[in-house]
């Protein structure tokens, strides 16, 4: 359904053949996994579910944490997982978190140019944009400019600091705290963290806007 | 001799500080873990994420064994790209297996 009504249109996903193969593949793959017993239906829908169940608001907590806590900054920047873990929050077998701070020197922005290694156990899924071939080929070219693009012009004095995560590591950036939130508790502080902002492609909201 | 296969490797090559230079003609081919665009560029090794099975291996139903050494390193973005519109301290920073490194 592509139906242009009330004078706007109404954007649809098309399958793209490629991508229908490689679904048909995997569905192949799934049913010979089942029919041989070494997973079960099951299995698959509560791995989806689990993965579904990821969202930044998990990445926030974890950056109000460390807002709020020096000490916990500190393990968090040297050890990230085992930092995330002490509130609870297992990222998963496979992936390995790297945390880095922006401060008022030094601004941090993730891609990956070859693919979209994103820290999804902390996130979950990645946006579109960030797996677009656009952001992924021209942030590390340009990052200036493509963060302008999402409405953050930083300083010249500024250091940028691009992040090319292309093999085993995934990384959180700690977005830096906003100026009058002395007041404000972990909870409130999370709910100025954006999932973009722990991405480096824009900064937190701010108190007063809220 | 038969090749020992460790899964761990022995020590890394480059440490934190050593100038090095991406393969502009690497012996990889397929599905690899270094953007081209790096190729045949100068960085110097930022920190050492330690040692993975090998994802070029892997990716091909490999075990990834050795294990090979992953590092971050940085580069200077106005030594990339010739006309970096940015700061001259502005760093590109990319995650680099040591098969595709050599002293710079």
């Amino acid at each position: 359904m592509d139906d242009d009504h009330e004078g706007h249109p109404h954007p649809t996903v098309q399958d793209a053949p490629e991508q229908a193969l490689f679904e048909r593949r995997v569905d192949a793959l799934q049913a010979l996994l089942i029919e041989k017993g070494l997973i079960t239906a099951d299995e698959v829908r509560q791995a989806v579910e689990e993965m579904d169940s990821r969202s930044p608001a998990l990445g926030t907590r974890v950056v109000a944490r460390a807002w709020t806590d020096p000490a916990f900054k500190a393990r968090l920047l040297a050890d990230a997982k085992s930092a995330i873990a002490e509130l609870g929050i297992d990222v998963g077998a496979i992936a390995t978190i790297i945390a880095v701070e922006n401060t008022e020197a030094v601004h941090h922005v993730v891609v990956c140019t070859l693919c979209s290694c994103y820290p999804r156990g902390l996130l979950g899924y990645p946006p579109d944009w960030y797996k677009s071939l656009n952001y992924r080929s021209r942030v590390v070219v340009d990052p200036r400019g493509v963060l302008k693009e999402f409405g953050l012009e930083l300083d010249p004095d500024v250091q940028v600091r691009v992040l090319d995560s292309t093999a085993d590591m995934r990384y959180l950036v700690i977005p830096a705290r906003p100026a009058g939130t002395e007041q404000m508790g972990e909870d409130e502080l999370a709910g100025l963290v954006t999932r973009d902002s722990m991405i480096g492609v824009a900064k937190t909201r701010t108190a007063r806007a809220r | 001799m038969a090749r020992r296969r460790s899964s761990e490797p022995v020590a890394a090559k480059f440490k934190p500080g050593d100038r090095v230079r991406v393969m502009a003609n690497p012996a990889v081919r397929g599905h690899v873990r270094t953007p081209g665009y790096l190729q045949g560029k100068i960085g110097s090794v930022e920190g050492i994420h330690g040692a993975f099975r090998n994802p070029e291996s892997l990716a091909y139903g490999g075990d990834g064994l050795p294990k090979q050494f992953l590092y971050l390193v940085r580069f200077d973005q106005v030594r990339l790209w010739e006309k970096y519109g940015g700061s001259s301290q502005d760093r590109l920073l990319v995650d680099i297996y040591e098969h595709w490194l050599e002293p710079g």
